[in-house]
C-alpha cells in the first residue's frame, strides 16, 4: 500500500489541478470553438451552422482595423521596447555609481497598472490639456501634437504608452542577461584590444539569445492581450481607430449580444497566440531532447 | 453542516408558506436587477423601493454598476443560464423580445389589462412591452433623444434664434464660428456620434424615412439619396466641433454649453439634469428645442419580467408591474430622473418647461405617427444591427470618407449583421 502510494503520490497530488486546467482552459477553448460555429446571439446556442461567423468577421471593416492594429501595435511595441530596453541595459552596465537608483526609476512604470498608464498618457497627449497646450503656452504657437485625436495616428499613442510602461522591465531582463555572460571571455577580449562595441555585438549580445526569446514571448503576449491600455487611453477611438481584437471581442460579447461573433474573434486571437507559442515550445522541447 | 442548513432552510420555507396560507394570499417578493446606480438614478429607484415596501412587499435590490448596462447584462445572463432569473430586470427595446425568444420571460397581461395599460400608454411604446401579444415588460419613463440644448446668453449676444431647420442650424453655426465660439459641443464617443446622426437623420429623412431605414432596415431607404444628404450634414457637423472632442464624456460637452464655451449640444434630456444640477433655469440660462425636423425619438427604460416560481415571487412581480406604471410613481420617479412619464394622463404641474414641451410633443407625435424609437439608444434595433450602423457612423465622422462611400459601407454593415 505504502509502496503504491509512493509511486502514485505525484499523480494524485497533481490530478486536481490537472483536471481543473483541463476543464477550465481546454474545455472552454473547445466550447468557444463550438459556439463560434453557431448563430448564437444573446445566449449561446448549440446548432452548428458552418462558418457564418467567420464570414461575418472577415467581412467587417471594424475587425479589419482591429486585426491590422494588432500587428502594427505588436510589431512596433515589441521591437522598440526591446531596442530601448537593450540600450538602457547596456548604458546601465557601465559600472556607474547610482545604478541602483536609476534602475528603480526605469523599472517603476512596470509597477503601475495599464489603466493608470493609459489614464496618465490620456492627459499628457490630450491636445487641449497636455503636451501640445503646454508647449504652446511656452510661446511655440504652431506646435501640434494631436495624435490622440487623429484616427490615423492614434494607434501610435498606444504604442508610446505601452513602451513607456514595459521598456524598463525589458531593461531589467537584459541587465540580468548582461551580468550572466561569462566575464572571463569579456576580459580576454579586452586584453586582445577589441573595442567595446565589438565586444557587445560579437560576444555579449549573441550570448544573450535566450533572454531575447523570453523578452519576445513576454512582450508578445502583453501585446495580444492588450485591452486595458486601449480602454483607458483612447476607449478604442477616435471612432474605432484603435480597436484591438480583445476590445472587439468584448464589445461583441458584452455590449452587442453577439456571442457567436465574439467567439469567432476569440478563436482567431488564439490562433495568433498559437502561431507564436507553438514554434517557441517546439524549439524549447527539441533542445531538451537533444 | 449542509444537512442542518438544508433543514433550517426548508423549515423556514414551511413557516413562510403556512404564514402565507394563513394570510389568505402570498406576501409579495421581488428581486430587481438594475443599473441605476448614479446619484439621481439611485434616488429614483429608492422611490420605487419605498412604494413597494408600503404595499407590503419585500424588495431585494440587485444593483450592478456600470453605465449603459453592459455589466448588468452580463450578470443577468449568468443568472438566467444558471436557472436562477431575478424577478425583474432593467432591459429595454428589442432586447426584451430577444430575451422572450430565449423563453425566459413571464406573462403579466393580467396586470396590464387590470390597469388598462393599452389605454394610458402611447401605442408605439406599448408595442415594446409586448411579446407576441402578451405583456412581458413594464415601462418606467420616456427620455427624448432628439433635443438641441443651447446657451441662451451666447445666442442672444450673436443675434441667433433656436434653429428649426438644418440650414438655419448651419447658418447659425457659421456665424458663431466666425465669432470665435465653438458652435457644437460634442464628445467623440461612438454612441454620441450615433445620437447626433439619428437626430440629423430624423430631420432630413422625415419620420417615414427614418422608420424605413432604421426600424425596418429597408435597403432602398438605407441606400437612398436622403441618406447621402444625412452624411453630408454629418460632415458639416464635424466641422462645427472643436479639435479636442475625441473621447470626451457627454457631461463635459454639456458643461461647455453651460459656461458659454460652446453654443449648442445635441443630446438626450439627461443633459437637462446637468443644467438643473448646476442651478440653471430652462428658458433663461439655457434653451431647449427638438432638433430640426418633425418627430420624436424616444428612449424608454423598462423592467422585463422573468418567469419565476413561487406564489410570493409572482405576487411581487404583479405588484411591481402595477406600481411601476402607476400614476404616483410615474410622477415622483420622473421628477427625480429628469425624464417624462410614459403615461399620457399624468398631470405635469410640477415639471419644468422642457419636460412639458417633451410631453406635448410625445402626445402629438403619437397622434400623427412620428413617435419613433431611438436607434442610437437601443430602442429600434437589436444590438448587432445597431452596432453595425454605429460603427459606420463613427468611422465616417472620424475620417474624410465621402458620403457615397459611407452609404455603401452602411448598407454592407447592415447586411453583414443580419
Amino acid at each position: 500500500m505504502t509502496k503504491w502510494l509512493e509511486e502514485h503520490m505525484p499523480k494524485l497530488v497533481l490530478a486536481p489541478s490537472f483536471i481543473v486546467v483541463l476543464i477550465f482552459v481546454y474545455g472552454f477553448i473547445g466550447w468557444t470553438a463550438w459556439v463560434s460555429f453557431t448563430r448564437s446571439r444573446l445566449l449561446p446556442r448549440y446548432e452548428i451552422d458552418g462558418l457564418i461567423q467567420y464570414d461575418r468577421l472577415f467581412d467587417s471593416p471594424r475587425w479589419d482595423t482591429a486585426f491590422t492594429n494588432l500587428f502594427v501595435f505588436g510589431f512596433l511595441f515589441i521591437v522598440i521596447a526591446m531596442i530601448l530596453g537593450l540600450i538602457l541595459a547596456i548604458l546601465l552596465d557601465q559600472n556607474i555609481r547610482t545604478e541602483g537608483a536609476i534602475r528603480t526609476i526605469y523599472l517603476y512604470p512596470m509597477a503601475l497598472s495599464m489603466i493608470v498608464t493609459g489614464t496618465a498618457w490620456k492627459w499628457i497627449l490630450n491636445p487641449g490639456l497636455g503636451l501640445e497646450a503646454t508647449v504652446r503656452g511656452w510661446g511655440f504657437e504652431t506646435f501640434t501634437f494631436n495624435w490622440l485625436v487623429d484616427p490615423d495616428m492614434a494607434i501610435y499613442t498606444v504604442v508610446i504608452a505601452a513602451i513607456w510602461q514595459s521598456s524598463g522591465f525589458v531593461m531589467a531582463l537584459f541587465l540580468a542577461g548582461l551580468r550572466s555572460v561569462d566575464q572571463e571571455i569579456i576580459k580576454a577580449a579586452q586584453v586582445d584590444g577589441i573595442p567595446t562595441w565589438r565586444v557587445y555585438t560579437a560576444i555579449i549580445i549573441p550570448a544573450m539569445a535566450p533572454i531575447f526569446l523570453s523578452a519576445f514571448i513576454v512582450l508578445s503576449h502583453l501585446a495580444i492581450k492588450s485591452f486595458d491600455l486601449v480602454i483607458a487611453l483612447t476607449g478604442g477611438g477616435p471612432g474605432y481607430a484603435t480597436d484591438l481584437p480583445a476590445t472587439y471581442m468584448y464589445t461583441m460579447a458584452f455590449s452587442r449580444g453577439d456571442i457567436g461573433q465574439a467567439a469567432s474573434s476569440a478563436m482567431i486571437m488564439m490562433m495568433v497566440v498559437f502561431a507564436i507559442v507553438v514554434p517557441y515550445l517546439y524549439s524549447e522541447l527539441r533542445t531538451k531532447d537533444d | 453542516m449542509t444537512l442542518k442548513l438544508l433543514g433550517a432552510v426548508s423549515g423556514m420555507a414551511i413557516v413562510a408558506s403556512t404564514a402565507a396560507f394563513a394570510d389568505g394570499h402570498a406576501s409579495p417578493e421581488a428581486e430587481v436587477l438594475h443599473y441605476w446606480t448614479s446619484g439621481g438614478e439611485a434616488k429614483s429607484v429608492a422611490v420605487l423601493q419605498e412604494e413597494f415596501a408600503a404595499n407590503g412587499g419585500t424588495w431585494t435590490d440587485m444593483p450592478v454598476a456600470g453605465g449603459g448596462g453592459d455589466a448588468a447584462g452580463t450578470a443577468l445572463r449568468a443568472r438566467v443560464l444558471a436557472g436562477n432569473a431575478p424577478t425583474a430586470a432593467q432591459i429595454k427595446g428589442p432586447a426584451i423580445q430577444e430575451w422572450y425568444e430565449e423563453g425566459v420571460l413571464a406573462d403579466i397581461s393580467a396586470v396590464a389589462e387590470a390597469n388598462n395599460w393599452s389605454e394610458v400608454l402611447p401605442a408605439a411604446i406599448a408595442g415594446h412591452m409586448q411579446c407576441e401579444g402578451t405583456w412581458c415588460a413594464a415601462p418606467v419613463n420616456v427620455h427624448r433623444v432628439d433635443w438641441i440644448w443651447a446657451n441662451a446668453e451666447v445666442l442672444a449676444a450673436n443675434g441667433i434664434e433656436m434653429p428649426t431647420t438644418w440650414d438655419e442650424f448651419n447658418a447659425a453655426a457659421d456665424t458663431l464660428q466666425a465669432a470665435g465660439i465653438i458652435p457644437l459641443a460634442h464628445g467623440g464617443q461612438a454612441w454620441q456620434d450615433a445620437t447626433v446622426f439619428e437626430a440629423v437623420a430624423l430631420g432630413i429623412l422625415g419620420a417615414d424615412g427614418f422608420r424605413k431605414a432604421f426600424v425596418d432596415l429597408d435597403m432602398d431607404a438605407v441606400k437612398s439619396d436622403g441618406m447621402v444628404a444625412v452624411f453630408d450634414q454629418m460632415r458639416k457637423m464635424r466641422g462645427y466641433v472643436d479639435g479636442n472632442f475625441s473621447g470626451r464624456d457627454w457631461n463635459l460637452a454639456t458643461a461647455m454649453v453651460m459656461n458659454g464655451e460652446a453654443a449648442f449640444q445635441i443630446m438626450g434630456d439627461w443633459a437637462k439634469g446637468e443644467f438643473m444640477a448646476a442651478g440653471k433655469v430652462p428658458g433663461e440660462d439655457f434653451l431647449c428645442l427638438s432638433t430640426p425636423g418633425e418627430g420624436f425619438l424616444y428612449n424608454v427604460d423598462s423592467f422585463a419580467m422573468f418567469a419565476v416560481d413561487g406564489d410570493n415571487k409572482q405576487a411581487g412581480q404583479a405588484l411591481l408591474a402595477e406600481l411601476v406604471v402607476g400614476e404616483s410613481f410615474q410622477e415622483v420617479f420622473n421628477l427625480n430622473k429628469g425624464s417624462i412619464p410614459v403615461r399620457t394622463d399624468v398631470a405635469l404641474d410640477n415639471f419644468d418647461s422642457c419636460a412639458v414641451l417633451s410631453s406635448d410633443d410625445m402626445a402629438a407625435s403619437n397622434e400623427n405617427g412620428s413617435l419613433l424609437p431611438s436607434y442610437a439608444h437601443g430602442m429600434a434595433l437589436r444590438g448587432a444591427q445597431a452596432g453595425a450602423i454605429t460603427d459606420t457612423v463613427t468611422a465616417h465622422f472620424n475620417s474624410d470618407m465621402s458620403s457615397a462611400d459611407a452609404v455603401q459601407m452602411l448598407a454592407n454593415a447592415i447586411a453583414n449583421s443580419l
